[in-house]
């Protein structure tokens, strides 16, 4: 201690090489906790398991009849599978001024479904089954006239009361403020239908 | 010197020497770790104005749910199972195997409602006699981190059970972030660990539950109480009792916490383990308020309940957020009626404190506060539909109202004159 004193020639502390040192330590000790924290943070995030099981599923569609319904899951999240009639392809069009975003323009879609049908070809409709509002499971109400003397048909959400054509694409005055969401999806063969995967390989 | 002082006091040696063992223990434990000290300064000796009334239960009262729930929720985890496939069952296992495991689940699930009651009750106390005002502004933060917590922590416990209504409330809950501009989506997806609501997000769910939130509620409810005891509490009359200090150095208008507290809580605690053991024993759901129907049914990812509500105490919030016809709209309200409370401080310029001393127009606005948020409490456990939503909407913007007028009406509005000391009638 007197040697270092005796070097330096004075007793004094040099404060601003303290100071320094002292912020050079806080600086060093958060990045390193920054760092730390990454493992603990990431350990959120779907594990292997979770996207493994979130591989894309196959759909039998050749049991499914003109304006039928199936509702299979993909990555936890319920699937509209629709095989509209020529009359629902029709319900579809003539409300553009009612919709939201008729042309899908703030709506997530593959390049494939971004059109009026939103959908590959006009006979299946396929869309992730979750009201875009808060994620509730909208329900069916295929029937014209059925919600309204207006309705042309689609689906109707019951928790916050969203109302979707026949494409999916939401009505003015619902609080969802997007079209449902349609996945990749692909049609291996004919009456064969697969959720998760398209030209572009598996979904993300 | 020594040798003096030992024989002079011969007499009281032996004395103070056979002393029973506990008190010389009890000395021996004080050297060391200040017990009496800190009883003394928080407790015995710590003033607290004598004119406290009605609504100066709930404090306690709080504290009482917080333990409360602590231990039932000890022995609740000893039995629950969390787990996609074995979740509810655990709890039906609880509630139909466990010796007393129903007991201790009614006695937990309706706590989290009084828990919410109280908390309420304690919050219209601070509006109602200004609490919130200086210098009492970090009592004030603190108590409303002690309520975010709460809410996260009610919101996660009631996803535990598994029941219908537990998976669509979380996944209506969860997908509130994923309004969040850019990062919403991924957002969700970490928070839920899976595509859904899943099996990790149970487990995530019960670990925060059990572990993290209650741990920071502690603590949070800890720094609550220092900061109280660090500037007094408020009273009915909004008058700091430090200003009018007696010739011993104690406010004149304060008593000691214990014994003159402690026995007037404990009355408070008396007449609420009635109110409380009525609900328990007679009407646990409490006609589907504190436990609601389509919990009594495991979750299913492809059936929605028929409508959608959270528990009672979020209600409020719930009807704001349907209350407007965009997503993110609707989350940005649902944030900012929670926030709006941490300005409290800084909106409220009234000279006084105490709604005793305060004009028609700060009585009115607390009175219309109220009636709104009862009100969309109420709405928010109907359906979205037609009138609701219009009267929701009404409400809301009048709870809004209420904090971006405050500014204006706190400081224009005559005041009455505030007495030197608590108006106080001995009984």
């Amino acid at each position: 201690m007197a040697d270092h004193a005796g070097v330096a020639g004075s007793d004094e502390v040099d404060l601003s090489r303290r100071k320094f040192l002292t912020r050079a330590t806080i600086a060093t000790g958060a990045v390193g906790a920054v760092f730390a924290a990454v493992p603990f943070i990431e350990s959120w995030s779907p594990s292997e398991r979770a996207r493994a099981l979130g591989a894309p599923v196959m759909v039998d569609l050749s049991k499914l009849d003109p304006g039928q319904m199936t509702l299979p899951v993909w990555r936890r999240q319920p699937i509209f599978v629709v095989r509209r009639t020529p009359d629902m392809v029709k319900r579809v069009s003539g409300h553009d001024g009612e919709l939201k975003d008729p042309k899908s323009k703030d709506s997530e879609q593959p390049s494939y479904a971004d059109n009026e049908l939103r959908s590959r070809t006009p006979e299946y409709l396929v869309l992730i089954a979750i009201c875009t509002h808060l994620g509730c499971l909208p329900k069916q109400r295929f029937e014209a006239g059925e919600l309204s003397a207006s309705w042309p048909g689609g689906f109707w959400c019951p928790c916050h009361g969203s109302r979707f054509d026949l494409a999916g694409r939401v009505f003015d005055g619902s609080p969802a403020s997007v079209n449902l969401r349609v996945p990749p999806y692909s049609f291996p063969k004919e009456r064969l239908l697969l959720i998760g995967a398209d030209e572009k390989g598996v979904a993300s | 010197m020594t040798v003096k002082t030992a024989t002079g006091s011969a007499a009281a040696l032996p004395k103070a020497g056979a002393g029973s063992a506990g008190k010389r223990f009890w000395a021996w434990v004080n050297k060391r770790l200040p017990v009496d000290e800190f009883l003394a300064s928080q407790v015995t000796e710590y003033y607290a104005p004598k004119n406290f009334n009605f609504w100066y239960y709930f404090g306690s009262l709080a504290l009482v749910v917080l333990v409360l729930q602590l231990v039932t929720g000890i022995f609740l985890t000893m039995f629950y199972k969390p787990g996609e496939a074995t979740a509810f069952d655990s709890v039906q296992f609880i509630m139909r195997e466990v010796d007393w495991g129903w007991l201790i689940r009614y006695l937990h699930s309706s706590g989290a409602s009084f828990f919410f009651i109280v908390v309420y009750l304690h919050m219209f106390r601070a509006f109602l006699y200004g609490s919130y005002k200086p210098p009492r502004e970090l009592l004030w933060l603190l108590g409303m981190l002690v309520y975010l917590a709460l809410m996260a922590e009610a919101f996660m416990g009631y996803v535990l059970p598994w029941g219908n209504m537990s998976y669509w409330g979380a996944q209506v809950i969860v997908n509130v972030f994923g309004t969040i501009p850019g990062i919403g989506p991924e957002l969700v997806l970490w928070i839920r660990g899976d595509y859904g609501i899943a099996d990790a997000t149970l487990n995530r769910f019960f670990s925060l539950h059990v572990a993290a939130i209650p741990l920071a509620l502690l603590l949070l409810v800890a720094l609550h109480l220092v900061a109280l005891h660090q500037v007094g509490s408020n009273n009915p009359d909004g008058i700091e009792i430090k200003e009018k200090v007696g010739a011993d150095g104690h406010p004149l208008d304060g008593i000691p916490f214990h014994p003159y507290y402690t026995v007037k809580d404990l009355v408070g605690i008396g007449v609420f383990l009635v109110l409380f053991a009525l609900v328990v024993f007679f009407v646990p759901t409490f006609g589907g308020l504190f436990l609601e129907a389509p919990n009594f049914e495991p979750a299913n990812p492809i059936s929605t309940p028929a409508d959608i509500t959270p528990v009672w105490y979020f209600t409020p919030y719930y009807a704001m957020l349907r209350a407007v016809p965009d997503q993110r709209l609707g989350a940005l309200l649902l944030l900012l009626a929670i926030v709006a409370f941490l300005f409290l401080p800084w909106l409220d310029r009234s000279p006084v404190k105490s709604m005793r001393y305060r004009g028609w127009m700060s009585r009115s606005a607390l009175a219309i506060f109220v009636v709104s948020f009862i009100g969309l409490g109420y709405l928010g456990m109907q359906p979205a539909l037609g009138i609701y939503v219009i009267i929701a909407r009404i409400l809301a913007a009048l709870y809004f109202l209420f904090f971006l007028l405050m500014p204006f009406y706190t400081s224009l509005e005559t005041v009455k004159a505030v007495p030197e000391r608590v108006v106080y009638h001995a009984h």
